[in-house]
């Protein structure tokens, strides 16, 4: 595809708030049952043919976006340190919204303590609905509108059965409070969102799987957005891939993020502890967010990180990070991101067919 | 239809907030103003830690109307670090057995729907065994 050339001044493309601001806390959320590829392999192909990742994660049955954002939210809160009712926002991006009509914003909201004194609203942007939210959070926080917001991407995606898709489509995300950069663990130097309307992939109303337009998923979406978008960062900020410790992109197949690494001049090593999706599948609005909590459990105060998310339909959000001091102290202070990961219990496909709501009661 | 009872209890069930006494310090679960240990007025909100350990619990295989998705399941009596015992549900067990004082901790997650799939999700507090950490709370 052909790099587009950029404006004159690139660096006006940049979303930097007037006040620095970055994330003060973060928390990770993976429900504890594993879907095997190879199960589903053995059920709809009779076990032939590679399959795109090891295992996916999956809820239990009385799990969904709500109760995981709760969890996810709680952590973020521990590491933050901050009072729940300090929060001026709770944001929530996801594609599985529990309810077609009612937030599932008020409700972790009320859940965590921040509830009446805040915004709360729920963002739709397909896999790039939590780094939407992230980007609001740091203007609300950043035009001093407020200190503290709270940004979450979360999914627990479904694949029709035998699609393409129910190998991958797990269950996970992360929260993360974002306030003023003098108190953040990591702060948040640039961001910049690239978005041209593709048709991609899609799901109508009362349809209760998605659609997705075949050729369009890779080239003209997936990796065309992306690196649009990191490489637009990166000429703006005056950066390039080396200068980055660690990087994470959209990840909805073991291969994709890998690929397009490398198209954009990253190491294997530099995608490594951010690249989840081969043990817990594709968390959709999750997946670049809970990637990154991956990574900010393990990074040294002065890493530069870089994050990508993808959006169907379609976008990307890049940000540009620059690891603090404070993650020493904070990033112990909840539950981290591979202990969720080593807690596991595998499952059969009949069993994930019950707990799924595929078999049909009545 | 129980849709004022739900909103009015939310905060004790999404959260395990509670009371704590002025005069004696008990804490109190669930909050009912008046203090259980000396009788007097107790009407400052406490949050609780959400730990606890197992003190006495059952399975069901015949549940009740609202909870089929869910059965078989542990109900437990779980004894709060701070004192209460409370009744509820056990999660993310999966087979595994269930011992008197399992140290368990408290997760919001769906407890039923109210009537069928066209009804109000209800959350609130269950309790899982208590997650293995690299470092301690
Ligand atoms: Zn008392």
């Amino acid at each position: 595809m052909d790099q587009q050339p950029l404006p004159q001044h690139p660096q006006h493309l940049l979303l930097k708030p007037a006040q620095a601001v970055g994330i003060i806390g973060y928390g990770a959320y993976v429900p504890r049952y594993r879907l095997p590829a190879s199960e589903v392999a053995r059920i709809w192909t009779g076990g032939e043919g590679g399959t795109p990742i090891k295992e996916k994660s999956v809820p239990g049955v009385d799990e969904d976006v709500i109760t995981m954002s709760i969890e996810a939210s709680r952590n973020a809160l521990k590491r933050a340190g901050i009072p729940a009712a300090a929060l001026r926002a709770v944001w929530v991006g996801s594609e599985s919204h529990p309810y077609a009509v009612k937030p599932t914003s008020t409700i972790v909201a009320e859940a965590i303590g921040v509830s009446p004194n805040t915004q709360a609203a729920d963002w739709e942007f397909a896999c790039k609905a939590g780094t939407e939210a992230v980007v609001a959070a740091m203007g609300l926080v950043g035009s001093k509108m407020a200190e503290y917001a709270l940004a979450i991407g979360m999914d627990t995606a479904q694949g029709r059965p035998g699609d393409a898709l129910e190998y991958t489509a797990g269950a996970g995300g992360a929260a993360f409070v974002i306030g003023p950069a003098e108190q953040s663990l990591a702060i948040i130097q640039a961001a910049y969102s690239y978005v041209t309307d593709t048709p991609d992939f899609w799901r109508r109303a009362y349809q209760k799987y998605p659609e997705h337009g075949q050729r369009f998923t890779g080239e003209p979406a997936y990796f065309e957005h992306i690196t649009q978008s990191a490489r637009t960062l990166m000429e703006a900020n005056g950066t390039t891939p080396a200068d980055y410790k660690y990087a994470v992109f959209h990840q909805p197949n073991t291969k994709f993020p890998q690929r397009v690494a490398g198209m954009l001049g990253f190491t294997k090593e530099q995608i490594a502890p951010g690249l989840l999706v081969p043990v817990i599948g594709n968390t959709y609005a999750g997946a670049a967010l809970i990637g990154l909590t991956a990574i900010l459990d393990i990074a040294e105060p002065g890493d530069r990180l870089l994050v990508s998310s993808f959006g169907s339909g379609a976008g990307s959000d890049t940000f540009d990070l620059l690891v603090t001091e404070a993650i020493l102290e904070r990033r112990d202070r909840a539950t981290k991101t591979q202990e969720y990961i080593t807690r596991r219990t595998v499952i059969d496909y009949a069993t994930y067919a019950r707990m799924r709501g595929k078999l049909v009661m009545k | 239809m129980e849709i004022p009872r739900h909103w009015r209890l939310k905060k004790q069930r999404y959260a395990l907030v509670g009371e704590v006494c002025p005069h004696c310090e008990a804490k109190i679960f669930p909050p009912r103003d008046v203090c259980p240990e000396c009788s007097r007025e107790a009407k400052t909100e406490f949050q609780f830690s959400g730990r606890g350990e197992v003190y006495s619990y059952t399975t069901v295989y015949d549940p009740p109307a609202g909870y089929e998705e869910q059965a078989p399941y542990t109900v437990a009596l779980v004894k709060l670090e701070e004192g209460p015992v409370i009744t509820a549900q056990l999660t993310d067990l999966d087979g595994q057995p269930v011992q008197i004082g399992m140290p368990v901790e408290m997760v919001t997650r769906k407890l039923r729907n109210d009537g069928d799939e066209r009804g109000l999700i209800v959350y609130g507090y269950k309790f899982r065994p208590r997650l293995e950490r690299q470092v301690a709370n």
